[in-house]
């Protein structure tokens, strides 16, 4: 039998899933600890142990692959000029590359900039700003500013392609290692985020897997290919477009809310889809990612409490709001903490839709009327995901949870708020096996057994 | 007019305000392409900001606005503070089109627009070739002055 090994270096746990790779299915699974901060062997050995007692014996992988979100993920800070132009560009290179954004800044760096910047001991930076022949002395002075700081991460760069050498050799002379690549913004209103994604990608392996001490087990696996969230994102991008006599899912929306952030992956052109509308701002990349980071169960359950409003979320979970109050100082004073009882897993539950349906929203476009001499127009920002096929609902909170379903349902559209161009009617699938990360792992060296592997375990829940 | 390298100037191009007309900006882009411009075109419906933003990231050395629905002047008011505020003290400001409602003497419209720190102002029906003629002027006498 010809089996895949693919790992998932968490933050909480490590976790494995073999692959058939001659009909795309699992044959085991292993967990183990995140032992990142010891020896990341620990954790992998145990969870290899767990897999091998599933199995009997373990198969010779022809590939062992991993993602990794662990030691705090990929952390990355954006540097821009204009926030709504290249420095907005920038922003979505690095979330398209699975980062965790810790900072994203526009325009010249201040001082105070810089020491936030320090404090926030990124990864990687990301640099950019002017498109190709435009400003060039904003780059090159934040670049100065980055190098006297002493900032000795690898750094990208993205920008004015005029300038970027002069950057390059600034940075480089501060002891940064550092990757040029294409402009996020080579013209004006034209994204290109890929090259700079790739960049980063590649830096991720050549120093970052190193950097956290992953590839100490490297014997146990051939290679540490991305974090996991662009593992997922790659995973959505397999689902979506299909590969050779096997269909995708067409325009798709992957959801995951997790214990301190909620993430929105779209798979779609979001071109506008309802007659005489005019798009308005920077075109949207094909695959896109947001991170809310003041929605998450745990972390962030008072942050959601406050964005939905206590009294909407009890009166969601049928209970007082005293009660509900009590619960939500539990969950976020107990981070690992699992709901207990019939009361926590309704709030649980309520709590889930409530971050669903504001990250959507987030994540969707709009409409906006503008009154013209003409009669009004409609004016759409953003994507139109109102005929996306497919919604797919992936993590520990909706894989475990009470009611999935429901909470994936929040999502949707609300026929009050036609300005809101969420998902109207798509299928909606569960990752309830937890393989999305897997199949984007997978997707470019075995990209059929992949898609078959997402399609059949994409649960249907509707 | 050899004097000034086309090639080397950005201008930025849009129709300001809540204004739908696109077919005479298109037109000024086009041309403006043609006689060797570096042209980034903003298209209907341009808030001030924006021809601001995308003269900034762009590096432009001038921005031609277009208004054509007769609100040009309301749009417009505090365009020159605006990328002044925005450290663009030097750069061009051109504007064109239907400025305003009603019968008014060109003249007296015009000045109203270069008194809110327009270098140029164009009556509706100019043709390209006219603008680029001053545009050559205004761009070879700052090279002279700069």
């Amino acid at each position: 039998m010809s089996a895949a090994l693919l790992i998932d270096f968490g933050s909480t746990f490590t976790k494995l899933r073999a692959i058939d790779l001659a009909d795309g299915n699992i044959i085991g699974s292993g967990q183990g600890p995140s032992t990142v901060e010891t020896d990341v062997t620990e954790g992998l050995s145990t969870a290899l142990a767990d897999l091998e007692g599933h199995l009997g014996a373990l198969p010779n992988f022809k590939h062992r692959l991993a993602c990794s979100s662990a030691a705090g993920g990929l952390g990355m800070v954006t540097v821009g000029l204009v926030r709504e132009l290249t420095a907005e560009a920038a922003k979505q290179a690095a979330l398209g590359a699975g980062a965790k954004l810790t900072g994203a800044f526009s325009y010249g760096l201040t001082k105070g900039d810089i020491a936030d910047i320090e404090r926030l001991a990124p990864d990687i930076i990301l640099l950019a700003g002017g498109t190709d022949g435009g400003n060039a002395e904003v780059i090159l002075e934040n670049a100065a500013k980055l190098a006297a700081a002493g900032l000795t991460c690898p750094v990208v760069i993205a920008g004015n392609r005029e300038a970027a050498e002069e950057v390059a050799a600034l940075l480089e002379a501060a002891g940064s290692p550092v990757i040029v690549t294409e402009n996020v913004m080579p013209e004006f209103g034209v994204l290109n985020v890929e090259p700079a994604r790739a960049a980063i990608r590649q830096v991720f392996i050549d120093r970052i897997v190193h950097a956290k001490g992953i590839d100490k087990a490297a014997a146990l696996f051939d290679a540490v290919l991305m974090p996991t969230p662009a593992a997922v994102l790659e995973g959505a991008r397999l689902l979506s477009a299909g590969h050779g006599d096997i269909a995708g899912l067409g325009p798709l929306v992957v959801v995951d809310v997790g214990g301190a952030t909620t993430d929105v992956h779209s798979v779609a052109d979001g071109a506008p889809t309802k007659e005489g509308v005019i798009a308005h701002g920077l075109p949207e990349p094909h695959l896109k990612r947001t991170v809310e980071g003041d929605l998450g169960m745990r972390i962030n359950a008072a942050a959601i409490a406050e964005a939905a409003g206590l009294e909407q979320l009890a009166a969601g979970a049928g209970l007082a709001v005293a009660r509900a109050e009590e619960i939500l100082q539990m969950l976020s004073a107990d981070i690992e903490r699992l709901p207990d009882g019939e009361d926590e897993q309704r709030f649980d539950q309520t709590l889930a839709e409530a971050a669903l349906k504001i990250a959507m929203t987030r994540h969707a476009g709009s409409l906006a009327i503008v009154q013209t001499v003409a009669g009004p127009v409609s004016v759409q920002t953003g994507k139109d995901l109102g005929q996306i096929k497919t919604l797919i609902g992936t993590g520990g909170v909706l894989a475990h949870g009470k009611n999935p379903a429901a909470a994936l349902m929040a999502t949707l559209a609300d026929p009050l708020v036609p300005q809101s161009l969420k998902p109207q009617a798509p299928d909606i699938r569960l990752d309830k096996d937890y393989v999305l990360f897997a199949v984007g792992l997978l997707a470019e060296r075995e990209p059929e057994a992949a898609l078959t592997l997402g399609i059949r375990h994409m649960h249907s829940v509707t | 007019m050899s004097s000034i390298n086309r090639e080397s100037i950005t201008l930025v191009t849009g129709v300001i305000g809540a204004d739908t007309h696109i077919v005479g900006n298109r037109i000024l882009s086009m041309g403006l392409e043609e006689a060797g411009f570096k042209v980034v075109t903003l298209g209907a419906l341009t808030p001030a900001a924006e021809f601001v933003k995308a003269a900034i990231e762009t590096a432009a050395d001038g921005i031609m606005v277009s208004s054509l629905y007769g609100q040009g002047e309301l749009d417009c008011r505090g365009f020159r503070d605006l990328c002044i505020e925005a450290g663009l003290d030097g750069i061009l400001l051109y504007i064109g089109g239907s400025l305003v409602v009603g019968k008014q003497e060109w003249s007296e419209v015009e000045g109203r627009f270069l008194g809110m720190g327009f270098d140029r102002a164009f009556a509706n029906a100019t043709r390209v070739e006219d603008v680029v003629e001053a545009l050559d002027k205004d761009f070879a006498a700052r090279k002279k002055s700069g």
